[in-house]
């Protein structure tokens, strides 16, 4: 396979720790090839600044194969970058042009404080989940896999919102910092399910209260969580935690 | 369980209240539009619709005093909104812009806000010209009206109240180009099938309304209050 390589100019945060304060940093790569994803463009600009003995550009990953949901770059002002439905890990440099001058930031939200360079604090979202992103079962010999009917639609519409990785883009992304749609999307994962009715007033009414607690901000319907969403969870998702609170509300 | 104070003061309780008082104030702009159009009726038509109004004594006290707490609560909330946004994010991006697509940022659902302080303080001189301006009496079919038309015409030969309503009236429209399909979002009456088409069954219904209301003092201005639709002058 042939390729072309090309120069980019990266604009990058850096950032020490929570408490000091940030600013950009230049670098420029100058054989950057465009079948390299943007993470191994990054990884040649670390190993560059190893070899120069600087201090390497801590970003957050893990599975590289946009499963995982640890990547979470805000790249040109765009959460994982200009593609949809593509984490950053499985953006690539052919996205781009020689010459482009590309910005990175971490995430920013309150709630989610940098912990170093590009890399930021995102257990608020496990302890929304602590509060009701769970159903509580028997543990012993497997049940029956069977012995539940679930309807094939509703399963399907819990899948859909099952897919949620968890990478904090809508947070990222939304004017208002708000954690709606993956707050959204892990409730109506599990309320949808015969499995988690049990516990579906409590999932709803903890985990909405939790997002409050944790400093993210309200929902305005902007829907940018959607558009940035690398999975495609539809803000539906919103709908459905706001129907299942009210009727929770009413149901006692 | 929280107790129903706790859950208005929720985020989704935040959202549902904006969405409710949204659409009463919706209902109440469509019914208000309805009443101005009676301007194009019959001479005195629009001061029949005046007389009607006050007649209902007690029912319009009370419909006055639910579009204050309406008016109240909707601006109270979605100011506190705005203002909560600032805290979520301490330190902005240095860059930053919508992804297109889904998303329905734009001019209409980011300025919600501005649009909405705008229309408060606009609520106000409003009142003032009209609900609380000087009109002389007229007899219509045997009994005494105000001439509320005349005043309308009046005001509105008057190019800054002409044109300052019509630029208002376009900050109304942008309001409820995001606010309507909010507003269903809000409500849960949402799936992902309709989306599209209510987001733009909202933008029309906007639109429709804007157009409606700057229509009217546009056209007094135009034709200086003897417009063939008013009845022309004699
Ligand atoms: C002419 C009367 C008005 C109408 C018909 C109207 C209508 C609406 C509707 C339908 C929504 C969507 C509700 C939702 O998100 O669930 C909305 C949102 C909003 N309105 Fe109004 N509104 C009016 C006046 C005002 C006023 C006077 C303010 C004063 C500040 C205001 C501020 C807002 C704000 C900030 C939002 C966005 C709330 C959010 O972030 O979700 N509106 N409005
Ligand atoms: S690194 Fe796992 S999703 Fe991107």
């Amino acid at each position: 396979m042939s390729s072309s390589t090309m120069t980019i100019h990266l604009k990058i945060w850096r950032q020490k720790n929570s408490h000091s304060k940030g600013r950009f940093e230049t670098y420029t790569l100058d054989q950057v090839d465009e079948h390299m994803s943007f993470l191994e463009m990054l990884d040649v600009l670390n190993e560059q600044l190893i070899m120069e003995d600087g201090d390497p550009v801590e970003f957050d990953y893990d599975c590289r194969e946009g499963i995982c949901g640890s990547c979470n770059l805000v790249i040109n002002g765009k959460a994982h970058g200009p593609k949809h439905l593509t984490a950053v890990c499985q953006l690539h440099m052919r996205n781009y042009n020689d010459g482009d001058t590309v910005v990175i930031e971490p995430a920013r939200a309150a709630a989610f404080p940098v912990i170093k360079d590009l890399v930021v604090d995102r257990t608020a979202f496990d302890r929304i989940i602590e509060a009701g992103g769970y159903v509580s079962v028997k543990t012993g010999s497997a049940p029956e896999a069977n012995l539940i009917p679930v309807n094939q639609k509703k399963a399907n519409q819990a899948f859909d919102f099952a897919t949620c990785i968890g990478c904090g883009a809508c947070v990222a992304a939304c004017p208002n910092s708000s954690a709606s749609l993956f707050t959204g999307a892990k409730i109506a994962h599990l309320n949808k399910l015969p499995q988690g009715q049990p516990e579906r007033n409590e999932r709803v009414l903890a985990m909405v209260d939790q997002m409050q607690k944790e400093g993210f901000g309200d929902c305005s319907n902007f829907a940018e969580c959607e558009a940035v969403c690398p999975v495609g969870i539809s803000i539906s998702a919103i709908a459905e935690m706001r129907r299942d609170y009210m009727k929770a509300l009413f149901d006692d | 369980m929280p107790s129903f104070i706790e859950a208005a003061q929720s985020q989704v309780g935040r959202k549902i209240l904006t969405g409710i008082t949204g659409f009463l104030l919706l209902f109440f702009i469509i019914f208000h539009l309805a009443g101005n159009l009676a301007i194009f009726g019959d001479e005195h038509d629009m001061n029949r619709y005046s007389a009607f109004l006050h007649d209902m004594g007690g029912l319009l006290w009370l419909a006055r005093i639910g579009l204050i707490v309406a008016f109240g609560l909707h601006a109270w909330i979605g100011i506190s909104i705005w203002l909560k946004k600032r805290k979520a994010r301490s330190q902005a991006y240095n860059v930053y812009s919508s992804k297109g697509g889904a998303s329905k940022q734009g001019l209409s659902s980011r300025s919600m806000a501005l649009t909405g302080i705008i229309l408060l303080i606009f609520l106000v001189f409003h009142i003032n010209t009209f609900a609380l301006g000087d009109t002389e009496t007229v007899i219509v079919d045997g009994r005494e009206m105000e001439d509320l038309r005349s005043l309308v015409i009046e005001t509105f030969m008057n190019p800054l109240y002409a044109f300052g309503y019509t630029f208002v009236m376009i900050l109304l429209g942008a309001h409820l180009g995001h606010g309507i399909w909010s507003a269903f979002t809000s409500l849960t009456m949402k799936s992902k099938q309709l989306s599209a088409a209510i987001y733009s069954v909202g933008v029309v219904l906007a639109f429709l309304i804007a157009i409606g209301f700057l229509f009217i003092p546009l056209y007094i201005y135009f034709t200086g209050g003897c417009g063939e639709l008013l009845g022309g002058c004699t």
